[in-house]
């Protein structure tokens, strides 16, 4: 009886857990599978070991050189997107204007809209300016679906801000200039900071927009839908372990080093 | 101070000049306000400027030219003329309509199953977690950074036919119910409906867990503490308390599921067979392969015409200053 009452309270870590166990699965068969050592064109089904995919993760033709195009096109993305988004993000977080419910279901109608829509009607739109599909309509169109994402982080950030400090910052004759740059932008800088990352991982990731829009331009994920029709090699897995962990390492390194920074404050 | 006198008149006022109207009411109250950087009247304009062209260029121009070249008619060889051919979209829903159906089918049973699996793992977060929310948050969200496309085609390992998990449920005979509705078909569940509501379900699931863990995360604990003084069981406290607090993460964690897996064609692709094409496949080989452009146009614009209703909807119910 009292295992009965223990289990039903526990019940909903369970359920949480299993959820969480289930969303990581699939990371656990791409890190297991990163070492088999396929017979044949696909990598499904475990044959054996071999770390011979580790030794050399450029062995695919192709693979290295879309990983090159996609870090390109997402470093650039996120450094568009972060600015346009910044400045869109501080004209509805500080100031009233006619028309800003119009602009608030503009920011948002992009992240509501299922990618397969937008890419359409943005190849249409290309079609019919005769613009060269490639790298440059990637990254207009990458620029485009991250925006919204920056200015929802920052946004958020903004809004959350102690405006006292401004207003201390000015009491102690700062002029508009310095006040941005000395007080307003270093309290905004995880917003933005956590925009850019969003972006950067948006971008990096995005396949439905990008199959739309390259034309014969391969990104990585381009790379992975190819093989996925043609024969999947291993060092699809390697990469796609090698980003997870490397991820998850920033992240707690971030974490402790935010942890040490407030332990050193007292 | 100059400051003050140079503050802007309307319309670009300050926020805190009209309470009712202050996104989010600032978590400091009493506190006045002031302009960061007094500029002109039209600063925020300015501001706005860069974005907000290049979403009008990049984002709302496709969609009315998408609108334009669905009324036209004409060959690749020959060119496109607008027509005002609206019998395009008579045949494309006549043509295209079990897909259309199965795609709602599948997106809503995989929000369902989002909500059901992550509302456990959201209240995890938020309540249970205590120290090791931090980890658990990161984990929800680390497994972005493989592509999704890789993480996709995992699942083709773990529900390969004869494997240990179609096993186990051939052997708790769930495959004779599920084959029994029509969602798998004999012993596989590669190629079945099934396949792709799983897939569906796996890749936005997270979409479901952030926004549910946040308006969690929101309620105050002393009010479960209190219904529990006044002797509510604990499933009356989620029934009566818990689960009206979070609706606002249950709206925007459905709509952020549900949106983005009734235009997915990733996953019916790859886990499914020619039997499961969803409208985003159709979309995608008419653009693509077909080229048939006012056809695939015209599926286009229904989808979004479809989903720019709901949006309204929800909209009309909840403002938009929450929505960014």
């Amino acid at each position: 009886m009292a295992l009965l009452h223990r289990l039903r309270r526990h019940l909903v870590v369970l359920a949480g857990l299993l959820t969480l166990g289930f969303l990581l699965l699939p990371n656990l068969v791409v890190t297991v599978f990163s070492f088999n050592d396929p017979k044949g064109r696909f990598n499904y089904t475990w044959q054996g070991f071999s770390a011979d995919a580790w030794r050399d993760p450029c062995g695919v033709s192709g693979l290295c050189g879309s990983l090159a195009v996609s870090l390109q096109i997402a470093l650039w993305a996120t450094l568009g997107a972060t600015v346009l988004g910044t400045m869109t993000a501080f004209a509805l977080a500080r100031y009233r204007f006619r028309a800003r419910g119009a602009v608030n279901s503009l920011v948002f109608l992009p992240m509501a809209m299922p990618e397969a829509v937008m890419a359409a009607s943005l190849l249409t739109l290309f079609l019919n300016l005769g613009a060269e599909l490639g790298f440059w309509t990637i990254l207009i169109a990458h620029v485009m679906f991250c925006l919204s994402f920056v200015v929802v982080a920052v946004k958020a950030r903004v809004m959350s801000m102690d405006p006292r400090l401004e207003e201390a910052a000015r009491d102690l004759y700062a002029g508009p200039a310095q006040t941005f740059l000395r007080v307003t932008l270093p309290i905004a800088a995880p917003g933005i900071g956590a925009g850019a990352l969003l972006a950067f991982a948006l971008s990096f990731d995005d396949f439905v927009i990008t199959n739309f829009t390259a034309g014969s331009t391969v990104t990585f994920p381009m790379f992975v839908w190819g093989s996925a029709q043609r024969g999947t090699p291993v060092q699809i897995n390697v990469v796609g372990t090698a980003m997870f962990a490397l991820a998850v390492l920033v992240v707690l390194a971030g974490t402790a080093g935010a942890n040490r920074r407030r332990k050193l404050r007292g | 101070m100059t400051m003050l006198t140079k503050a802007p008149p309307p319309p670009a006022r300050f926020l805190d000049e009209d309470p009712d109207e202050r996104p989010g009411a600032g978590p400091y109250p009493g506190v006045e306000r002031l302009p960061a950087r007094a500029g002109g009247r039209f600063t925020p304009y300015w501001l706005l400027l860069p974005g907000i062209l290049w979403l009008l260029v990049f984002f709302l121009l496709p969609m009315v030219y998408q609108a334009s070249t669905s009324v036209q008619t004409g060959s690749l060889e020959d060119g496109y003329r607008v027509t005002w051919h609206f019998a395009t979209y008579w045949d494309a829903l006549s043509t295209y309509w079990p897909q259309f159906l199965r795609s709602v089918l599948y997106a809503g049973s995989a929000t369902v199953l989002c909500l059901l699996l992550g509302y456990p793992l959201a209240y995890l977060i938020a309540f249970r977690a205590g120290r090791w929310r931090g980890l658990v948050l990161v984990l929800v969200v680390a497994p972005f950074f493989t592509s999704f496309l890789i993480r996709t085609l995992a699942w083709k390992t773990i529900l390969a036919d004869g494997g240990p998990v179609v096993g186990a449920l051939n052997a708790l005979h769930v495959l004779d119910v599920t084959g029994w509705l029509g969602l798998t078909a004999g012993e596989r569940v590669l190629a079945t409906p099934l396949a792709v509501v799983c897939g569906l379900t796996y890749n936005f699931l997270p979409f479901m867990v952030l926004p549910l863990y946040t308006s969690l995360e929101r309620i105050d604990g002393r009010l479960h503490e209190a219904a529990g003084d006044l002797y509510a069981t604990p499933f009356t406290t989620f029934r009566r308390i818990t689960l009206p607090l979070s609706m606002p993460g249950v709206v925007s964690g459905t709509l952020l599921t549900f949106i983005p897996a009734v235009g997915d064609y990733v996953n019916a692709d790859l886990l499914g067979s020619t039997d499961t094409r969803m409208i985003g496949n159709v979309i995608q080989t008419q653009f693509l392969r077909v080229l048939d452009y006012p056809t695939a146009a015209a599926l286009s614009f229904l989808l979004m015409a479809a989903i720019l209703l709901v949006v309204t909807l929800y909209i009309r119910r909840a403002g938009t200053e929450d929505l960014v």
